[in-house]
């Protein structure tokens, strides 16, 4: 009957190292989701001096909206730390809408092929960010859910496995559809 | 369009504005009148006064992706037996077991080794299907490459299929080496919305490795069918005198046999094991993606409408779209006999995620 502890013992580390090894996997891909945001901002930050650039010919009236833009792009390059260019960011999304709405209301800008492109790329980065947002969130979840629940807690706060924080929209940018962006 | 969005009490999260319960931590929201937000009704369609009863509770993707994995495995082991078994019998009869067995087995690695590497580039060529070019499909890769992140995947190739039908399929047998294809039919009549909710459903047949098991399903099952077909209409005509030696045609006789006994058994192990539950859950995971169920309801109502056609549609791959192309299954359609469950039932399953209509089906 020697071998019973042995058995046990083996079962203690293969348990051990599968969880530890979830829990290390949990984290680098809500680690790597919350980089993947950061990549399509990047995105966005790039194509807004394009858009800005085709369409300034157009708007000889509209300098105002163009200029929201532009300065909304800087304050949130600029921006430091997490809520202040949350903050920022959503200024930015709310300038850039307003842009998309006056380009509805000229017809030769709405044609141009230029300005089409850039328009579906940047509804395109404005979807990413928000679907990466919402990956971001989905697997702190699964991690979060992982790390307090029983028995992997046990190893999480062994090891330093600690709550990782939701991405928080702020209200503006709750109160706006998705839709509006199509 | 404008509708304020809903946000979830429990967890922050931004819902849909007639959603029933939270799309993040599934915590159902209150009536509109008890709710914090009860002013806010803006543009939403009042939603129905009590919480919806949740749905039976879904496979995970990881729980889905370990079954169609096993699946898999138990689909080739199972054809490995039946070829071994008829391979012998056979072998049996017209001479040796030994070669009977050889042959079997050297047709079934050849099947096998086919369906696992070539399978979704069979499917693609049946189904005419070309690389979405860059500049011509821009919107269509924009989604894709949405999807993939909303879904956490690696961005699946694109592809296009000419036809007015409308349709849309995923195929690969891994998430690495995946693809998605969608009909020039589908991209002109969807609008971005639409499309969105389409992909979002090939996405989750990737995640789910539907995919896996449908390809090798579809090569292993449509090659034996095929071949059945080739062999058994080419015996009459070996009658004519020219076929006469010996030997080979024996043999040409024995896989002919073999495969006619294999191809209704493959079929019905087809049928048998394509459930209309996987086409539900990749609806719900594809929701779970958009986190817009309406999307893709609004994009079923439109294929309802105009059709499901695609080149090259037959019998072996016909499980694989995003709705029969073949066959229009009715609202009351037997499970026995349908790959995919109505259309109609799909579209009011849809609508009652988002917290429309009742939750009956």
């Amino acid at each position: 009957m020697t071998w019973i502890p042995a058995i046990v013992a083996i079962g203690l580390v293969g348990w051990f190292v599968l969880t530890y090894n979830v829990l290390v996997r949990l984290r680098n891909q809500f680690r790597n989701a919350w980089y993947q945001i950061d990549v399509q901002l990047k995105r966005r930050y790039d194509l807004i001096p394009n858009l800005v650039e085709v369409v300034k010919d157009y708007m000889a009236y509209e300098q105002e909206t163009l200029t929201r833009v532009i300065e909304a792009r800087g304050a949130a390059l600029s921006a430091k730390g997490a809520a202040a260019q949350g903050k920022a960011e959503n200024v930015l999304t709310e300038s850039l809408k307003s842009l998309f709405a006056v380009v509805e209301k000229y017809p030769e800008l709405k044609a141009n092929q230029n300005v089409a492109s850039l328009q579906e790329e940047l509804t395109a980065t404005e979807n990413k960010i928000s679907f990466a947002r919402q990956f971001y969130n989905d697997s702190v979840m699964t991690y979060n859910n992982k790390i307090q629940s029983i028995p992997s807690n046990i190893i999480a706060s062994a090891f330093d496995f600690s709550r990782a924080e939701y991405f928080e929209a702020g209200e503006e940018s709750r109160a706006v559809p998705r839709a509006d962006l199509r | 369009m404008v509708a304020a969005g809903k946000t979830c009490p429990g967890c922050g999260a931004a819902n849909h504005p007639d959603a029933v319960y939270c799309n993040l931590c599934q915590g159902p929201f209150l009536p509109a009148g008890g709710s914090r937000l009860a002013g806010d009704t803006a543009g939403g369609s009042p939603g129905p006064a009590t919480p919806l009863p949740r749905a039976a509770p879904m496979l995970s993707f990881y729980e889905a992706a370990s079954r169609n994995v096993r699946l898999s495995r138990l689909l080739f082991l199972a054809l490995l037996a039946s070829f071994l078994a008829v391979g012998a019998g056979i072998g049996g009869t017209f001479g040796s077991v030994g070669t009977g067995i050889a042959l079997a087995l050297i047709l079934y690695a050849i099947l096998a080794a086919t369906a696992y590497f070539r399978g979704s580039s069979i499917v693609l060529s049946i189904h005419g299907a070309r690389e979405a070019d860059r500049s011509a499909h821009r919107t269509l890769r924009n989604v894709v490459e949405e999807m993939s992140i909303a879904s956490g995947l690696p961005v699946p190739r694109v592809f296009v299929m000419e036809s007015p039908g409308m349709n849309a399929f995923a195929a690969g047998r891994n998430p690495e080496e995946s693809l998605v294809a969608v009909t020039t039919g589908l991209l002109e009549r969807l609008n971005r919305e639409e499309l969105q909710g389409v992909i979002g459903h090939e996405m989750a047949h990737i995640k789910s490795r539907d995919t896996l098991y449908y390809i090798c399903a579809a090569v292993l099952v449509g090659s034996i069918a095929l071949m059945a077909d080739m062999f058994l209409r080419g015996v009459p005509f070996r009658g004519r005198g020219e076929a006469g030696g010996g030997r080979g045609s024996a043999a040409t006789f024995g896989l002919g046999i073999l495969l006619a006994i294999l191809a209704p058994f493959a079929a019905r192990i087809l049928q048998m094991s394509i459930s209309r539950q996987r086409e539900y859950h990749a609806d719900a995971v594809g929701a779970q993606f958009t986190r817009n169920p309406l999307g893709l309801a609004s994009a079923l109502e439109k294929i309802s409408q105009v059709g499901a056609g695609v080149p090259g549609e037959n019998r072996g791959t016909q499980h694989l779209f995003l709705v029969n192309p073949l066959r229009h299954f009715p609202d009351d359609a037997s499970a026995l006999f349908s790959t995919h469950p109505s259309t109609a039932l799909r579209i009011k399953r849809l609508k009652a995620m988002a917290g429309i209509g009742e939750a009956t089906a």
